[in-house]
């Protein structure tokens, strides 16, 4: 079966994909069922169009000369700029919709981490075929003798099965539990994707820097509330011995 | 595409502005994308500006090979105090007044003094040297510096027998250097090189490139160039030049010592740890070139560092 169900949105409460951009969080934890969010078909077009923009971009620039005399370089640190950048976006629509009721990040996620895959792999591509130009005796002594460059290779490792498991067969497949912790992976690679980047400056930690805090504050973001609901349930179990029957 | 190699004389070099006509062409013959990635590609050549500086000979000492052009030598610099991007130093470095400027000429000398840049140029012939200049971030240059050996200043101001070191110091002032607002490394900017080392006649005090006195962003108004070692060596916009019997701190060796030594010589058999020192990309090159050990200067300077451990020397 397809990624994309086409069941008539209105007689069925969330699908499978639904279920994996926002729909399905709210059950498990007795709630009610989420506020259905109005189509707005145009968003995950509109979020790959704006993912491809700096790739698009670095095309422009390599035939105007706006990758200055080095373009090797910047194309490659722009790729790895923009896998953490969208690393980083991925990890904003869960604490968006639990600290902030804005839900419709949420349905941009599996876009944004496949943007992130893409940047990602297209970084590797480019150190192989471009900077080292298939150099492998080379290639090899890096990812085998250099910590950074050994790190980097393993960020887009773990990145690999989301991007395998991104399609709501997988999520099916998987049941969205195990998805769910599955995609956690996603926190290591942003720290993995951190080091590599600190790894790779010579002095200015500026921007590593600005991803470790971006992501360790998305993380909080998460953890924090989900800590609140499991603090709530725990102080009700007592007062309302029955409601649990366990 | 490798190299554009020229089979004119050594010392005979492409005008810039056929070499980057020569760069359309290629673009022009849909080269495809990777073409695209050389520098400049569609761009109008950038014309050399700045005070000419009269020079007494030119010499070729990197080949015969046709400089980087102009327009990449002063917009892809690493110059920390203007920002620790490539195009910082050319975006930043405006605040810099090279002018006045004097030099302090100090410690185990008998004749220390403060010089004003200017008085140089009267004290020395300037000449034009074509430099293969190699950073230790693999990517490297040839550049046609105008300056005078450094030997010619030491000299000079007469050492003393136990001056053994000689110390660089670039100018701190977070006014003129906004890269120096954050400690991104240990300011002033410190380098040094043994006494022989700075007698050693390839050792050169810049005062300008290509012609013309030296752009801000290049080091103004005053720099060191020690073409076998590598860039960071050279020290950029000096206002200290101190002779001292021990060895000076230098900043780059503080910052990771295991990643940067003293001597800063290039060394293709001794890496970086975290990359390859075996090749370098010319900058406006697509593929990388075997780096030569001393930077191709061996001949000249290898007997400087003779029963040394070439395992140190980086």
């Amino acid at each position: 079966m397809g990624s994309s169900r086409s069941a008539p949105d209105a007689a069925r409460p969330p699908g499978p994909a639904a279920a994996l951009l926002g729909g399905r969080a709210a059950p498990p934890e007795g709630g009610p069922p989420a506020r259905r969010a109005p189509a707005r078909r145009w968003l995950v077009p509109a979020a790959v169009a704006l993912g491809l923009g700096p790739l698009a971009k670095i095309g422009v620039d390599a035939f105007t000369g706006g990758l200055g005399p080095e373009p090797v370089q910047v194309v490659l640190n722009r790729l790895g700029f923009w896998t953490l950048t969208f690393l980083t976006l991925s990890l904003v629509p869960t604490p968006a919709k639990a600290l902030l009721g804005i839900t419709w990040p949420m349905r941009v996620r599996r876009a944004v981490g496949l943007l992130t895959f893409g940047y990602g792999a297209a970084h590797l591509a480019f150190y192989v075929g471009v900077d080292k130009f298939f150099d492998l005796p080379e290639i090899w002594k890096d990812v085998t003798t250099r910590r950074f460059q050994a790190v980097g290779l393993l960020t887009l490792l773990l990145l690999l099965p989301l991007a395998v498991t991104s399609t709501d067969a997988w999520v099916r497949r998987l049941g969205f539990a195990r998805w769910k912790r599955l995609h956690r992976l996603v926190y290591a690679a942003g720290a993995l994707g951190v080091v590599h980047f600190a790894w790779r400056v010579k002095a200015d930690l500026r921007w590593p820097l600005l991803f470790a805090v971006a992501m360790a504050g998305l993380l909080l973001a998460r953890l924090v509330p989900a800590a609140g609901r499991r603090l709530a349930r725990r102080a009700a179990r007592p007062a309302a011995p029955d409601a649990g029957g366990r | 595409m490798a190299r554009w190699r020229t089979d004119v004389a050594e010392s005979e070099v492409t005008p810039e502005a056929l070499w980057l006509r020569r760069r359309e062409f290629l673009r022009l013959s849909a080269a495809g994308a990777l073409a695209a990635l050389q520098p400049g590609a569609a761009e109008a050549a950038v014309e050399p500006s700045g005070q000419v500086l009269p020079v007494s000979r030119r010499v070729d000492m990197a080949g015969g090979e046709t400089p980087t052009p102009w327009e990449s030598a002063t917009r892809f610099n690493n110059f920390y105090e203007f920002g620790t991007e490539k195009d910082d130093p050319w975006r930043n470095a405006g605040t810099l007044r090279p002018r006045p400027w004097t030099v302090s000429i100090e410690g185990e000398v008998r004749k220390p003094q403060v010089v004003d840049v200017d008085r140089l140029r009267e004290w020395f012939p300037l000449e034009e040297r074509v430099y293969r200049m190699r950073c230790v971030e693999a990517w490297s240059m040839a550049i046609p510096w105008v300056g005078f050996p450094l030997a010619d200043l030491v000299r000079r101001v007469e050492p003393t027998t136990r001056a053994r070191f000689v110390a660089f110091q670039t100018l701190h002032d977070p006014e003129q250097m906004p890269g120096q607002r954050r400690p991104v490394l240990e300011w002033p900017y410190l380098e040094g090189l043994r006494l022989d080392e700075a007698l050693h006649p390839l050792a050169l005090l810049a005062l300008g490139l290509y012609g013309r006195v030296l752009p801000n962003q290049n080091g103004a108004p005053l720099r060191l160039v020690v073409p076998w070692k590598y860039g960071f060596k050279g020290a950029k916009s000096i206002v200290r030049i101190r002779f001292t019997e021990a060895r000076p701190r230098t900043t780059w060796n503080l910052m990771a010592p295991h990643e940067y030594g003293f001597y800063g010589n290039v060394n293709p058999a001794v890496d970086h740890p975290r990359w390859s020192q075996a090749k370098e990309r010319r900058v406006g090159e697509f593929f990388r070139r075997p780096t030569l050990p001393f930077n191709g200067y061996a001949s000249e300077v290898a007997h400087l560092y003779a029963g040394l451990d070439p395992k140190t020397l980086y």
